[in-house]
């Protein structure tokens, strides 16, 4: 069982941050397009709050430095590969420095739809270079569970048509050219992007859960996984001391 | 190893780096006006100019929101949109594009505010390699007195004031400048610049900026330049450099 630890960043510690205060929980929910991640942060969510959680939930591009510039660029047709990443990072940046480490500071359950993994992700997927975009991100900090919704492109298929009825351009990664077909693209795109996660789950240390599971199925697998991390246990009387020196 | 992406293309990057009030955009203007007059392509590139990010970047300064994380990235992210749609395609065409400024800017003036040398260094590992890089080396006080004289009050970010260095705005620039100028001379070696003394006159700077892009570019520039067709205005869009 993986112990409570102090938080730490990957490679590149932020500049004028302190981390040794940081007493809450950081959980991240990855996987591709369309695998129900929102549905499971929803119910998880509450999960939390019944059991007296305090709870934080972000996700891409919900930033207010950068949240909107992220939209209107995309309904631009102008977004380069490289400009993308880095607008999602900045995003990431502000969103890290500005809500998730106050949040954690506060001593809260921070839930993550979507972490560096999917800039990193979409960046490799776009033949952008594996090492480049891990320095770039390296800021930011090792969560305490990563959960990994897996599953294959026909079932990311047949979630679109069942659930939304439409492709979207950026989800079939249309900025790639590969083809006039949605469909096509869709499949050919969201297979790199399960390829590229698929590629840092021992790296990172993802949770793989099988995503093709009824709901109720994952989110009984999630609340154990989660309750291994023993949220409870972590107390601010207990950690305070020993806690400030460790992490510098 | 190199720092960025080398120019395979048949057109030609030029930039200019120095601190504020070293005079690089007034040279980096005249020389681009020359090579205009020359006949060539001519499209010139602003630091922090993207229509993409301009929004973010306006949002953040007027709210004062980067941190000196969020600050490095939003100016790469702009940086990296005029790579891709602008710089990028036009040295692919042919044309000569001037900078003022480039990656160089942020590896001073992100390292001034904390952020690690390397990596900002990664960050921009896509930019391509100019084929010039100007540095206008100033001592602090001639450029201080430049921009102090004679201009409107300093900004937030501008003056470093983000980083609680002096409570005074002056004092604050003057310390953050400071800091930026140590890092444009540390990397002066491991980058390539050169060196342009700005204390000279602005005629003797630029009659050695032309005389450098002669030496470097000299051949090059007889064959695969994209030339402005006869009577026509090329690039019509391309931002001219403010004269300070």
């Amino acid at each position: 069982m993986r112990k409570p630890q102090p938080l730490q960043f990957y490679s590149e510690p932020l500049p004028g941050v302190d981390i040794s205060d940081l007493q809450g929980k950081l959980i991240v929910i990855e996987g591709p397009d369309a695998v129900g991640r929102s549905t499971q942060i929803a119910q998880l969510r509450q999960w939390l709050e019944q059991e007296g959680h305090a709870v934080l939930d972000t996700g891409m591009a919900r930033s207010a430095l950068a949240g909107k510039g992220i939209q209107m660029a995309k309904e631009g047709n102008t977004l380069g590969p490289i400009t993308m990443t880095l607008f999602y990072t900045t995003d990431f940046a502000d969103r890290l420095e500005n809500e998730i480490m106050p949040a954690l500071r506060a001593g809260f359950v921070v839930l993550i739809d979507r972490y560096i993994f999917s800039i990193m992700a979409r960046a490799i997927a776009r033949g952008e270079d594996r090492r480049w975009i891990e320095q770039v991100a390296g800021f930011a900090l090792a969560p305490h569970a990563v959960f990994y919704l897996r599953t294959d492109v026909e079932h990311l298929v047949s979630r679109v048509v069942l659930g939304r009825g439409a492709f979207d351009y950026w989800e079939s990664g249309m900025d790639l050219r590969f083809g006039p077909d949605m469909y096509e693209s869709f499949v050919r795109y969201q297979t790199r992007l399960i390829r590229a996660l698929d590629s840092m789950v021992e790296r990172y240390e993802f949770v793989v859960i099988d995503a093709s599971q009824p709901i109720d199925r994952i989110f009984h697998e999630l609340q154990r996984q989660i309750r291994r991390l023993q949220l409870l246990r972590v107390r601010p009387r207990k950690r305070a001391a020993p806690k400030a020196k460790a992490t510098v | 190893m190199s720092l960025f992406v080398p120019n395979r293309y048949r057109g030609k990057l030029i930039v200019v780096e120095g601190i504020d009030g070293s005079g690089k955009s007034t040279q980096i203007s005249l020389l681009s006006h020359w090579l205009r007059s020359q006949g060539y392509a001519v499209a010139f590139s602003e630091w922090n100019s993207s229509p993409l990010v301009r929004q973010a970047t306006r949002r953040g300064k007027k709210k004062e929101m980067f941190t000196p994380t969020s600050f490095s990235l939003i100016h790469a992210t702009d940086f990296a949109d005029r790579m891709e749609s602008y710089i990028l395609p036009l040295v692919k065409s042919g044309a000569i594009v001037c900078a003022d400024r480039y990656a160089y800017t942020a590896f001073a003036r992100d390292v001034a505010r904390g952020v690690g040398r390397r990596w900002v260094r990664n960050l921009y590992r896509f930019a391509m390699h100019p084929n010039i890089a100007f540095y206008f080396r100033v001592p602090l006080d001639v450029a201080l007195g430049r921009i102090l004289g004679g201009r409107d009050a300093l900004k937030y970010y501008e003056a470093g004031m983000d980083l609680g260095l002096a409570r005074d705005v002056e004092e604050s620039f003057r310390i953050f400048q400071g800091r930026i100028l140590d890092e444009y001379e540390g990397m002066a070696q491991e980058v390539g610049f050169h060196i342009i003394d700005a204390t000279q006159s602005i005629e003797e700077q630029q009659r050695l900026m032309r005389e450098i892009v002669m030496n470097v570019l000299g051949d090059s520039l007889k064959n695969g330049i994209l030339h402005q067709p006869v009577g026509g205005d090329f690039n019509a869009q391309a931002t001219t450099a403010p004269v300070l």
